[in-house]
């Protein structure tokens, strides 16, 4: 248990904002920026932009989850870490959950508080901030899950990133449909599905993840 | 040190088309050395990956008793981070001393970031890792590419106390390793 603790400190420090890992403040500008830009590319009716704005801010925090992929595990498998861990007796499968962890609180809390200057930005009323908040907490760390699995599948490949992204999207929609789909019906029910679909992600990333890394090293 | 014993019979090894070298048992008991030898590209470093259960090998079994601990070109020390926290980092995983660091003298570059050490420094970084982890196991892989006269003596002496304490050494080198009573095998004669 305590070497997976300085492991887990390890990945924070790296991966939250602020971290050494480069960048991470980066997903969250990003989401910000597509706030800021989608009235002008619209036009600013106030109806429309209420209407299709909490569409835009999940749209953008997908997409803000897909940057920080290539840094989840391909340094830490080139530097050696992953092997000296195995020696250890440590398992891939606890490493991958300790930095599933870390990657959501790299973004999934960011992102939940970005969604309040977002929705500001985008006229969003406050009963539809509050789906979408709802909905950005049960979401996101689905997201992160089928993050760090793309992550760990694509690890060895070449252009990998690019492969990631494209991944990402389809295994999205469903977390996507339930989650915005939320806002459209204004029922929990939405939510709640996201949410389940949510924990089955989380209850599989790891596993998924620590095999990927194992086969990774055979290669 | 606990009692460790490392054997492997009649192991084969394949990386994609090719088959590295095939027939190879071994077997060393505390205290036990051995050089594995032979140009590059007849599976020294997949030899080592074997033998610490880190790649399956083609045919063949290896038995290991006691902890493992690999050294080879990937030191596993964050490059951004300072070397006493880099190193630290795996102390408190492994529960091991200071006394590596001042051992390899590594005391002047505590403070610099890993990633600007030199190679036989980083060399020297990922030694004080090997030994404050106090495995009995040793697979070095290359150990002395990159250091100097001064550290390779230091290297070979590591060694030869960590033999003398009752631990086990495979070391695969292209350059000579000297170590009193290290048997010697060379891979070319396994292969295929």
């Amino acid at each position: 248990m305590r070497p997976l603790l300085t492991i887990l400190r390890r990945d924070l420090a790296l991966l939250l904002p602020g971290g050494q890992r480069g960048g991470t403040l980066l997903p969250l500008l990003f989401f910000l920026a597509v706030a800021m830009l989608y009235p002008f590319a619209v036009g600013p009716q106030p109806e429309l932009l209420a209407r299709t704005g909490g569409g835009v801010i999940w749209v953008a925090a997908l997409l803000a989850a897909i940057l920080p992929l290539d840094r989840l595990f391909a340094p830490d498998l080139e530097q050696g870490f992953f092997d000296q861990w195995a020696l250890r007796g440590i398992a891939e499968e606890a490493v991958v959950a300790a930095r599933l962890l870390a990657h959501w609180l790299s973004f999934g809390p960011p992102l939940i508080l970005a969604a309040l200057p977002a929705a500001a930005l985008l006229g969003i009323d406050a009963q539809t901030l509050w789906t979408v908040e709802l909905g950005l907490l049960a979401g996101t760390p689905g997201l992160a899950a089928i993050g760090v699995m793309i992550s760990a599948l694509t690890v060895g490949v070449r252009g990998g990133t690019a492969l990631a992204g494209l991944l990402l999207i389809p295994l999205a929609v469903p977390l996507l449909v339930f989650g915005a789909g939320a806002l459209a019906t204004g029922g929990a029910g939405g939510i709640a599905l996201c949410g389940a679909l949510s924990l089955l992600l989380v209850a599989v990333a790891p596993f998924a993840g620590g095999a990927a890394i194992r086969a990774a090293r055979e290669g | 040190m606990e009692p460790c014993r490392l054997s492997a019979t009649d192991l084969a090894c394949r990386r994609g088309e090719r088959l590295l070298f095939r027939g190879l048992s071994l077997r060393l008991d505390a205290g036990a050395a051995v050089q594995v030898a032979g140009p590059n590209g007849t599976g020294k470093s997949s030899l080592i990956r074997i033998l610490a259960g880190l790649l399956r090998p083609y045919a063949g079994a290896v038995e290991r008793e006691g902890d493992i601990g690999l050294l080879d070109e990937r030191p596993a020390l964050d490059g951004h981070q300072p070397l006493s926290q880099a190193l630290s980092f795996w102390r408190r995983i492994d529960g091991g001393g200071n006394a590596a660091v001042e051992r390899l003298g590594l005391e002047p570059l505590l403070d610099l970031p890993a990633r600007y050490l030199s190679t036989g420094q980083r060399k020297r970084a990922a030694l004080a890792r090997l030994l404050s982890q106090r495995a009995p196991i040793w697979l070095l892989d290359e150990p002395l590419n990159g250091l100097d006269v001064h550290a390779v003596a230091l290297c070979e002496a590591l060694v030869a106390e960590h033999c003398a304490g009752g631990g086990i050494t495979v070391v695969a080198s292209h350059q000579p390793f000297t170590l009193p009573g290290m048997s010697r095998m060379v891979l070319a004669e396994f292969a295929t």
